[in-house]
């Protein structure tokens, strides 16, 4: 499977803002998640909600773009979670303890 | 001027006409300042709590007359004597923050109803901006003293990090897994594995009483002594014995340490065992889950102690589990316990090692749900004996394949998606094709990174071998950068999220968790990187 161009698309919904992912999470994807966190920041809601549902490959430097999102996030006073994560990266965020600082939804919805 | 602080309360003041007042949320004296009037000096006591004119203020209406004041105190007395006429108390919010203390008039002449209505006015508007100056003071304070307890905690929790077994012991034919999750930034749960003479493993788990420092400093010493006496002794109850007698003169009082010590032989499997206080470990076999039976009392509560010691035989397939109380003590939301029963019904369960591991912690969260504030220190230890290979090696096919990608950034995922089609047909679990998938890709970057620095024209190869019982997968670079470091802290999200580490730097822990076994290898010229995946079970699904 060839390398997937990674998007990040920044929704408004009731009590929330989801920023929907899609592609690789890389090193390449930096640029478009720092855009997309600040127009989450411009919308400034209590709670962000990463939706992982369309991303199929995350690497190490994906996990620390995720960190760096989520210190920002926290700095800023506004809860994260995780949704439509694999079962795979379910369990890296596990074992990297992301997910005790996030809440992770199973599934593709909440 | 007066200044008021808790719990002592210090009186500061100027003994002559009108003063200023000032923050009042240091009990250092005032300075002068430089062209003071010779005619104004400063006056600074200490009020009792229990001194009867910190009441009288706290009420009063306005400026007190000293001359007039009918009061047994010895802070009147001082200020009198200090040539304090009058008192105008400072209040905000109905509590007392100080005091503006002025002495006679020059024109000797008493304070009149204007002066006094004045001084009223002013002790009115001085008082919350005093306050407030007091509050800025005191977070600021705070703020400090958070700050400096926290960098504590983080260098607390990097030093109990060198406490823990940096690597698992690689052992033919066993699968062990661990497990480390304090409850707080440092922990009092500790295990250790520790080569012992004869190719056998000396395996430790441990648990202080309480959590947090006291606990981490303990469970330090502890395991120092435990490291100590495992190179003087091969029997786990002279170990717990010789540990016993010198923790108990220095063990801080209400603290004790449960801890087990066994001794396992890979190569036959056998397993002696002693126990001060601890859980009984617990054995899957094929008759069942049983427990190994062991007594004695926990470490540091009373000297003299025998420690009976118990053994047996892990067989072929048998999974062994050691924990610590905060698996089996957690509570659910409705403040259920996780309790005995259902951590050996999920030992039912044949697996191998790490699943079992992963199974627990998955049944753990399960019971928990998401909102759990962890209660104590969780440690747990697995072992798994491989089945007999024979059977295995005539049912499972082996292949070797290799390639090379060029060493180009974004290349990791060629080479991870060349592997997963290379082992395709091996019938690897889903869940163990997405570990070795996400292992090859990290270790690969790493070789691009460093071995081929990112250049299209430096290969990184890629060999892909199963065997009856493993899938291996080496990969080699040019090691234009010298060997992938491997002394790189242990990333820790708490120290990612403060800031006190940098984001990056998951790769080889991400590596490590992923496969059952990673080694480095280099020959000057290039470096092999061998990642091995045990095959399925039959019994995997």
């Amino acid at each position: 499977m060839d390398e997937r161009r990674f998007g990040a698309e920044v929704t408004e919904i009731p009590d929330e803002v989801r920023v929907r992912l899609s592609g690789d999470l890389n090193a390449r994807a930096d640029e478009t998640l720092a855009g997309a966190y600040e127009r989450v920041v411009a919308l400034g809601p209590r709670r962000m909600s990463l939706d992982f549902g369309q991303v199929g490959y995350i690497n190490s430097t994906g996990i620390a773009l995720v960190v760096r999102l989520l210190a920002e996030a926290r700095r800023d006073g506004r809860a994260v979670r995780a949704i439509g994560l694999t079962e795979h990266y379910r369990e890296i965020f596990r074992i990297t303890r992301l997910s005790d600082f996030m809440e992770i939804v199973e599934g593709d919805a909440a | 001027m007066t200044a008021l602080t808790r719990p002592i309360r210090r009186l500061l003041g100027r003994a002559a006409p009108p003063v200023e007042a000032a923050p009042a949320s240091s009990t250092e004296p005032i300075a002068e300042p430089a062209t003071a009037d010779p005619a104004i000096s400063s006056i600074g006591l200490d009020i009792a709590e229990s001194d009867p004119l910190l009441a009288y203020l706290q009420s009063a209406p306005g400026p007190v007359d000293l001359a007039r004041l009918e009061l047994e105190s010895p802070a009147v007395t001082a200020l009198r004597e200090a040539g304090v006429a009058l008192i105008v108390p400072l209040v905000s919010q109905g509590e007392l923050i100080g005091t503006l203390n002025l002495g006679p008039r020059l024109s000797e002449q008493d304070y009149s109803t204007d002066d006094r209505r004045l001084l009223t006015t002013l002790a009115a508007q001085a008082a919350p901006a005093i306050r407030v100056a007091q509050l800025v003071r005191e977070q600021a304070n705070e703020a400090a003293e958070r700050e400096r307890m926290e960098q504590e905690m983080r260098v607390a929790t990097l030093i109990q990090q060198q406490f823990l077994p940096r690597e698992l012991p690689n052992l033919p034919q066993w699968q062990i897994a661990a497990y480390y999750g304090p409850a707080r930034a440092v922990g009092g749960d500790f295990y250790d594995f520790i080569e012992m003479p004869g190719g056998r493993i000396g395996i430790a788990v441990g648990d202080v009483t309480d959590k947090g420092v006291p606990a981490a400093l303990v469970m330090a010493r502890t395991h120092s002594i435990l490291r100590a006496e495992a190179s003087r002794s091969e029997s786990p109850g002279a170990i717990l014995a010789r540990a016993n007698e010198l923790l108990v003169p220095e063990m801080p009082a209400r603290m004790f340490v449960t801890c087990l010590f066994a001794i396992l032989d890979p190569e036959t499997g056998r397993i002696v065992l002693a126990n001060a206080g601890h859980n009984l470990p617990y054995i899957r076999t094929d008759d069942g889950v049983v427990e190994l039976r062991a007594t004695g009392m926990p470490l540091g509560l009373m000297a003299d102690i025998v420690y009976e010691e118990t053994e047996g035989v892990i067989a072929p397939g048998s999974n062994v589990l050691l924990y610590s109380d905060g698996l089996v003590e957690a509570h659910d939301p409705a403040q259920k316990m996780f309790g005995f029963p259902r951590l050996r019904q999920a030992m039912t369960i044949d697996d191998a090692g790490s699943e079992l591991l992963d199974r627990l912690l998955e049944d753990l969260h399960g019971f928990t749900g998401p909102d759990w504030e962890q209660e104590d220190d969780i440690t747990l230890v697995t072992l798994r004996r491989a089945s007999g290979v024979s059977q295995q090696a005539a049912e499972a096919p082996s292949l070797t394949t290799g390639f090379s990608i060029p060493g180009e950034d974004g290349n990791e995922r060629l080479a991870m998606d060349r592997v997963s089609a290379a082992v395709a047909d091996l019938g690897l679990a889903p869940a163990r094709l997405e570990r070795l998938k996400t292992a090859v890709s990290e270790a690969t970057m790493n070789a691009i990174e460093y071995g081929s620095q990112g250049r299209a024209d430096v290969p990184v190869d890629v060999e892909v071998e199963a065997t009856p019982d493993a899938v291996i997968v080496r990969i080699t670079d040019r090691a234009l950068s010298g060997a992938v470091p491997d002394d790189a802290e242990t990333p820790d999200i708490d120290l990612k999220l403060a800031g006190a580490q940098k984001a990056r730097g998951w790769g080889l822990f991400l590596i490590k968790n992923m496969v059952d076994s990673m080694d480095v290898t280099t020959d000057g010229s290039t470096q092999t990187v061998t990642l091995t995946m045990a095959r399925k079970e039959p019994s995997d699904g």
